[in-house]
């Protein structure tokens, strides 16, 4: 029998004797943070996709609304909202009118969790003083932090899934089975690179990866080598069905896919879900595995020192650009991918890769634990490749045989 | 006043009750399937109040346990229900009698 | 506040679960099952039991319930399905009899053996976030049945391939 363990409180703003207005009004503020940044991320997300897509292909992109065009998303938001709302004969109307709100709740709540900001300069541990309160400058910090994001994103399954199938139409239908498909093949590679960081971080809460990360070297890009990073970059775009995996929105096979039936406030809804999870996911890589508002050293210079304790929301928000920048050309360059070229990389390519680097990972660190001298750490390397050599063997014997049984008996799928 | 241990174990008597009566009353296979699951729901939530009760991890443990069984009885289950459903589609539990002599 | 927070959890669960039993239509049926998991899953985290919770998100809302309504909507099987019709006459009556018997009993058992498990000891805290307690347990005492769990999955995905796989040679 192993008794339950006392940990310390969640936040420490939580944790003060005198619960008075502070903890209420810090709450409060982090929620109105929180919502702002959302949705004003998103209204800019879609004008620096649109501008950056247009810019790679020689046209000019919006640019009659506001400034450089930066407030064509909100001239398009209001356009949707006076549009006439349609519902389809033949829809399962409640699930039809709940769908929308399923693809969008869960992509806001994965902002709760991010650490927003803190003050790390000088070697201090991120935390803040609001109203005289310590506090984190993220909305929740539970125990289980990165497990509730992978939730989250499990949720937003539903979104697509019922939206495709309350439609009561053809090609909703065949893009939400490709959907739900494409986002539970994917979620396996998802979570096993992400175990790869929970090791070395040792934690599962967010602001514990992020405090774990306080030196360049201890960035989890490199300390648990680049592989998971980019198994985790690749397995993300797939859950985010931003292309070159957007076969669930195919145009040319399927219409508009799962939202083909949706239009006016609904359809803004899925929109608005679909760009918000492309920032929230941007912020969680970030967080994962590029140290979240730690800033980045250069000797001892901080870029952003001037802007004291909002220097780590500064360099969170440089380092998020830095990726929706990434996907907006992954979407200018890349084709898409066949379905079956779609559902080998994620099973035969992704899983196995992510899962042998979780096991020398593991190897490795269970090396350190036990102190071994130079010699043994050399022999558990080289057990340990030798067994991932056999493993990848046994892996290409299994794909030809069966390739060969495909050949020889048919199957039809 | 705070939520007694007592007052999960009810809750969860109340849950197994109405996934059995669900079990007895439908013939959807499916239907059947998710009526065990919310069976197995309620044992989970009674180990775990349990086990909080006793400030006891092995409760926790055993329901880990449950959901990965659970998980497992799913698969093979709905595998067995899709080719059922392939034969006769429109199957209920009462079709299933083919093997009776 | 755990009370409110008890009674609306305890609301989401029993009106999911009436709602997997009453529904007609089988999509509807499974999105009351999620709202019971959902509503379980906010017990555990009253309940400390963190990981738990997640795990139960995760693996029952995220995979179980998904590969339902994938296996409904491959199927085709999202009719209505007419509950008037009744092969088995007297069947629903018993069923619900039974049914409530059951519950009546397993409740009447819990609220009389009360006493047994002792005065409640400081039930607001009984120890916070039991993840690594969770993890040794499951690593030390009972890495055999873990083991065997793996075990049993890698059998399940297997047999369920070799099941629902049609060959072009054997049926047409």
């Amino acid at each position: 029998m192993i008794a339950m363990l006392p940990v310390p409180a969640v936040d420490p703003v939580l944790d003060t004797e005198s619960w008075w207005w502070q903890p209420l009004a810090i709450v409060g503020l982090k929620v109105l943070v929180v919502f702002i940044i959302g949705l004003v991320g998103t209204m800019f997300m879609v004008w620096f996709e649109r501008k950056i897509v247009a810019g790679m292909q020689n046209r000019i992109g919006p640019d009659k609304a506001g400034p450089f065009g930066l407030l064509q998303t909100l001239a398009d938001g209001i356009k949707l909202f006076f549009k006439e709302d349609l519902i389809p004969e033949r829809s399962d109307r409640f699930v039809f009118k709940l769908a929308p709100f399923l693809a969008f709740v869960p992509a806001f709540l994965i902002w709760s969790v991010i650490p927003l900001g803190g003050d790390f300069t000088d070697g201090r541990d991120g935390t803040v003083e609001w109203f005289g309160q310590i506090t984190r400058v993220q909305l929740a910090d539970p125990p289980v932090g990165v497990l509730l994001v992978l939730a989250l994103s499990s949720i937003a399954v539903y979104g697509v899934m019922l939206a495709g199938w309350s439609s009561g139409s053809k090609y909703p239908l065949l893009g939400s089975v490709r959907a739900s498909a494409q986002m539970i093949s994917y979620e396996a590679a998802l979570g096993l690179s992400l175990a790869a960081v929970l090791m070395a971080a040792g934690t599962l809460s967010t602001s514990g990866i992020v405090a774990a990360q306080d030196q360049l070297t201890d960035w989890h890009l490199l300390s648990t080598g680049v592989v998971p990073f980019v198994v985790f970059l690749i397995a993300m775009t797939a859950e985010l069905n931003r292309p070159p995996f957007d076969l669930v929105e195919a145009e040319q096979e399927i219409v508009g896919g799962f939202h083909t039936e949706y239009s006016s406030i609904r359809f803004a809804l899925f929109f608005l879900a679909e760009f918000m999870n492309v920032i929230s996911m941007s912020a969680l890589l970030v967080t994962l595995f590029l140290g979240g508002p730690q800033p980045l050293l250069i000797g001892s210079f901080d870029l952003f020192a001037v802007l004291g304790p909002f220097g780590g929301t500064a360099w969170l928000l440089l380092k998020v650009f830095l990726f929706l920048y990434v996907y907006v050309w992954f979407r200018a360059t890349l084709p898409r991918l066949r379905y079956d070229q779609l559902m080998d990389l994620g099973w035969k390519v992704l899983i196995p890769v992510a899962l042998g680097w979780f096991l020398l990972l593991a190897a490795l660190q269970l090396g350190r634990d036990n102190d071994l001298s130079q010699v043994g750490y050399v022999t558990l390397v080289i057990v340990c490749l030798v067994v991932l050599g056999l493993g990848y063997l046994l892996f290409t014997a299994a794909i030809s045989v069966a390739r060969r049984n495909r050949d020889r008996e048919g199957a039809a799928y | 006043m705070e939520p007694t241990t007592t007052s999960y174990l009810v809750l969860a008597a109340l849950l197994f009750g109405i996934g059995a009566t669900g079990l007895m009353i439908r013939r959807n296979p499916l239907v059947m399937f998710m009526c065990i699951e919310l069976m197995l729901n309620a044992v989970n939530l009674t180990f775990v109040a349990l086990a909080t009760r006793f400030s006891d991890i092995d409760g926790q443990t055993a329901v880990f346990f449950v959901m990965v069984v659970a998980a497992a009885e799913v698969v093979v289950g709905l595998g067995i229900i899709i080719s059922i459903m392939r034969r006769r589609p429109g199957a209920t539990v009462d079709d299933l009698a083919e093997l009776k002599g | 506040m755990e009370l409110i927070v008890f009674v609306l959890a305890s609301a989401m669960v029993l009106s999911g679960a009436i709602g997997v039993v009453l529904f007609r239509n089988p999509v509807h049926a499974a999105l009351g099952l999620v709202l019971t998991l959902f509503g379980v899953a906010v017990h555990f985290v009253s309940m400390e039991a963190h990981f738990l919770a997640a795990v139960q998100v995760i693996v029952y809302a995220g995979a179980i319930v998904v590969l339902f309504l994938f296996v409904i909507m491959l199927l085709g099987v999202d009719r209505a399905e007419d509950l008037t019709i009744e092969p088995l006459k007297l069947q629903r009556p018993v069923a619900i009899v039974l049914g409530a018997g059951v519950t009546v009993l397993v409740a009447g058992a819990v609220v009389r053996g009360a006493d047994t498990l002792g005065r409640e000891t400081n039930a607001s805290a009984p120890g916070d976030s039991n993840i690594r307690a969770l993890a040794r347990s499951l690593y030390s005492d009972h890495v055999l049945a873990f083991e065997l769990t793996s075990v049993l999955l890698i059998v399940a995905v297997a047999g369920t391939v070799v099941l629902t796989r049609r060959l072009k040679k054997s049926e047409g």
